[in-house]
């Protein structure tokens, strides 16, 4: 399915760099999820995705919209607000489980205090 | 006016966004324990939010635009929930 919408140049421009952009550090934040060895390595490359690869496609979101529409579009905001607040509450969170279970079992490759 | 190159890119973007949910989808089963495979679900459903995005630029539609706000907001849910079964073995105490 190959379209893409009707959008003046400068627009076209713009959007195809940043979806393109954050489409890229998305992959390169779920690469380095597979190509780390620790779990307490492969916690910080997947806040690549929420943080600046979500930015990049809301920007490119929020271009598109508001000049199809001819009017500001800014509800976007809200999907960025959000994501950006929730990433390190839930990675937190799991990284604090990660270490409860890994000093419970003694495991050797735990952060010391 | 239709740019061919857009649609290219917007393709293209989606093509890498569906390799980043292949990695996530190779770490929730490969994962050597749990946190790991939770993990993995977290990067899967943020891919799939930021598809969908692009699948709403690419219709102009805004129908996509809601579908990953519920996405974003169930999977902070679904992880904290997964986080917290982890710690203490039950979810709701």
């Amino acid at each position: 399915m190959i379209q893409s919408p009707d959008l003046p140049l400068w627009a076209a421009i713009i959007v195809g760099i940043f979806v393109l952009l954050g489409a890229s550090i998305t992959l390169i934040g779920a690469l380095g999820l597979i190509r780390l060895n620790s779990f307490y390595e492969r916690v910080h490359p997947p806040t690549l995705g929420p943080t600046l690869g979500t930015i990049c496609i809301l920007v490119a979101s929020i271009t598109c919209f508001s000049t199809l529409q001819s009017r500001p579009i800014v509800h976007e905001l809200l999907i960025g607000l959000f994501v950006t607040m929730t990433t390190p509450v839930t990675l937190m969170l799991l990284a604090r489980a990660a270490v409860y279970r890994d000093r419970k079992e003694g495991s050797p490759d735990v952060p010391q205090e | 006016m239709n740019w061919p190159i857009l649609a290219l890119a917007i393709t293209a973007a989606q093509v890498l966004l569906g390799l980043a949910m292949g990695c996530a989808v190779y770490r929730v089963f490969r994962g050597p324990r749990a946190q790991d495979r939770v993990l993995g679900l977290d990067a899967l459903y943020l891919s799939g939010m930021l598809l969908l995005l692009t699948y709403g630029i690419q219709t102009g539609r805004t129908l996509f635009f809601e579908a990953a706000l519920v996405i974003a907001l169930l999977g902070f849910a679904g992880t904290v929930a997964l986080a917290k079964f982890l710690m203490r073995g039950e979810v709701i105490e």
